[in-house]
């Protein structure tokens, strides 16, 4: 049991049970819609962004697992307020810790995502909890309005 | 076969379903420290020792390429390959072995026929009618045959309790249908389809019927001749043998009337620049060295299978299913999904505040195998407002211990949430 509990700690079960920034923004500048065709996850992020491309305020909506949506609450606490290229940055060392391990090269942020690390054990949960981060990526990278876990 | 003749035929309340359970080493293990209890049959079954035995014995002694040689391991394996194939026609009632053709699997199987069959004769106008409950092999396929041809998919509704609308089906069968493709039983419910019913309404209207038994093989004894469809298309693996085995039945008039789906070896009588002539039935349609072993495979599970028989596999199924929903009815919180009154051993839910995927993985925790998912059904689960399910699906060596074990795990999901 112990992966299991390393995977579902209660901080996960607050998030899920009263997920942070979840609704939808007034006047979105981007909107992107996140999706995971092998469990039907669906995450639509709605931002607004300043003009240096600073992330001013995010918000989302959707339906998914624990694991999905506790994620999404962690990710748009962290990220509101920071610059893209920050944003960015948390993926790649987030990416990393849930498919390498370790803290993804530590720096300030990462222990708010650290409670995520105990999915490393599980390979099908991966996509996850990096569906919003995805969803986030190609909102900043101004890619399509849909974006694929596949 | 050992287990053929080791296993007599006896009444339901006597299924030696612990005799059974010795036939799968696979069920005999832990999972997570938990003795493994196996629920994902309607994804794919276990094998018994007497089918891997089949195969092996195959590789070490008899493997050789089919229908060339004139040596004897050739023709050993070649006599194995066709008398699986005879195995399987007389298990399901085909009536000349040349209808029952080789195929990956019931996915290939709809593909053939939308390909070989269905592409070059529909046109703009004519219709292809599904149902919504169809896995996406029996849909995707008929999507793109309308593309190719100009020709429109229409989808008969499945009502509250998951059962099709037979109402809305006959008027939906018309003038205009060419194909009418459906599951025999539902992947995502377990609903068992009023084959006989939709093939009569078909037949009237003068298209052929199309069915995807993936589902029926392990529960029921088909007969193809009695449910008098054109196509009946299965997979090996989820009766207990080998993946990548499978046989596409078809009425032999109806096969001889189609061109081959894929060209090569095998399939051919002769070849030159010039012209090449077909083979016939079935070689027609199984272009290159075909899977050997998993034709033999699939022999050996039509013996196993013999050797128990189905009418007590699904009334010892039927049994714990029944136990299965009770257990279900009196859990607060769940929520089974459709009340067909003809029901397969599946059985789909959901939990009030959890999702799907959380509770495969603590179940998962607990030894319990289940799917969790859309289960290849998107406009089903649509059609119900979900995106998902947790699906436990029983096979014969199944047990009601088991199913105490799958609620018990159930509890253990209510616990974490």
């Amino acid at each position: 049991m112990s992966h299991l509990r390393e995977l579902y700690q209660e901080v996960i079960f607050d998030h899920n049970r009263n997920p942070h920034n979840f609704g939808k923004l007034p006047n979105p500048d981007r909107t992107v819609h996140g999706h995971n065709p092998l469990c039907g996850d669906q995450l639509t992020l709605y931002l607004q962004v300043d003009a240096d491309g600073a992330i001013r305020d995010i918000a989302f909506d959707g339906h998914g697992c624990a694991i999905s949506v506790a994620s999404a609450s962690i990710m748009t606490d962290l990220v509101k307020g920071a610059s893209a290229a920050e944003a960015l940055l948390w993926f790649d060392k987030f990416h990393a810790m849930v498919t390498g391990g370790g803290d993804g090269g530590g720096g300030e942020g990462m222990e708010k995502l650290a409670v995520l690390g105990g999915v490393r054990q599980y390979p099908m949960r991966v996509k996850c909890a990096t569906l919003p981060w995805h969803t986030l990526q190609a909102a900043l990278r101004g890619g399509g309005a849909t974006v694929s876990t596949e | 076969m050992k287990a053929a003749t080791a296993t007599a035929i006896k009444p339901p309340a006597d299924f030696a379903v612990e005799k059974i359970r010795a036939d799968f080493p696979a069920l005999h293990q832990k999972v997570h420290g938990r003795p493994l209890v196996y629920l994902d049959n309607a994804a794919s079954a276990q094998k018994p020792q007497a089918v891997i035995d089949a195969i092996s014995d195959y590789y070490r002694r008899d493997h050789a390429n089919v229908h060339r040689g004139v040596h004897t391991l050739s023709q050993r394996a070649t006599d194995a390959y066709e008398g699986a194939r005879e195995k399987v026609r007389a298990w399901i009632n085909a009536a000349s072995s040349c209808e029952c053709i080789y195929v990956s699997g019931a996915t290939e199987g709809v593909n053939l026929v939308a390909q070989a069959y269905a592409r070059p004769r529909l046109k703009s106008g004519d219709e292809i009618v599904a149902t919504i409950s169809e896995h996406h092999s029996n849909i995707v396929p008929w999507q793109m045959v309308c593309e190719q041809t100009g020709a429109v998919l229409r989808a008969i509704p499945v009502q509250d309790n998951g059962e099709l609308d037979l109402r809305a089906a006959a008027e939906l069968i018309g003038g205009r249908t060419r194909i009418v493709a459906f599951g025999h039983i539902s992947n995502a419910l377990g609903t068992v389809n009023p084959v006989a019913e939709l093939t009569a309404m078909a037949r009237a209207a003068g298209a052929v019927t199309v069915v995807d038994g993936a589902q029926a093989m392990p529960h029921l004894r088909v007969d193809v001749r009695a449910l008098d469809c054109d196509f009946y298309t299965f997979s090996g693996h989820k009766m207990y043998g080998p993946t990548g085995s499978g046989i596409l039945y078809g009425k032999e008039a109806l096969l001889d009337s189609m061109a081959p789906y894929r060209g090569g070896g095998e399939m051919i009588k002769s070849v030159s620049f010039a012209g090449t002539v077909y083979h016939d039935l079935p070689h027609k349609f199984e272009a290159g060295t075909p899977f050997i072993a998993g034709a033999v495979g699939l022999g050996a599970t039509v013996d196993y299978l013999g050797g128990i028989g189905m009418e007590q596999v699904a009334a010892h199924e039927s049994a714990v299913l029944d136990y299965a929903l009770a257990r279900a009815a009196d859990t607060p919180g769940l929520t089974v999904i459709g009340r067909p009154r003809q029901r397969a051993a599946i059985l789909s839910f959901t939990m009030d505040g959890v999702h799907p995927h959380d509770i495969g993985t603590v179940l998962d925790h607990e030894g319990v195998a289940v799917r969790t998912g859309h289960h290849c059904a998107q406009p089903l689960m649509q059609r119900f407002g979900i995106a998902a399910t947790a699906r436990a699906s029983f096979g014969m060596y199944n047990t009601r211990a088991e199913v105490d074990a799958l609620f018990a795990a159930v509890g253990k999901v209510r616990e974490m949430f």
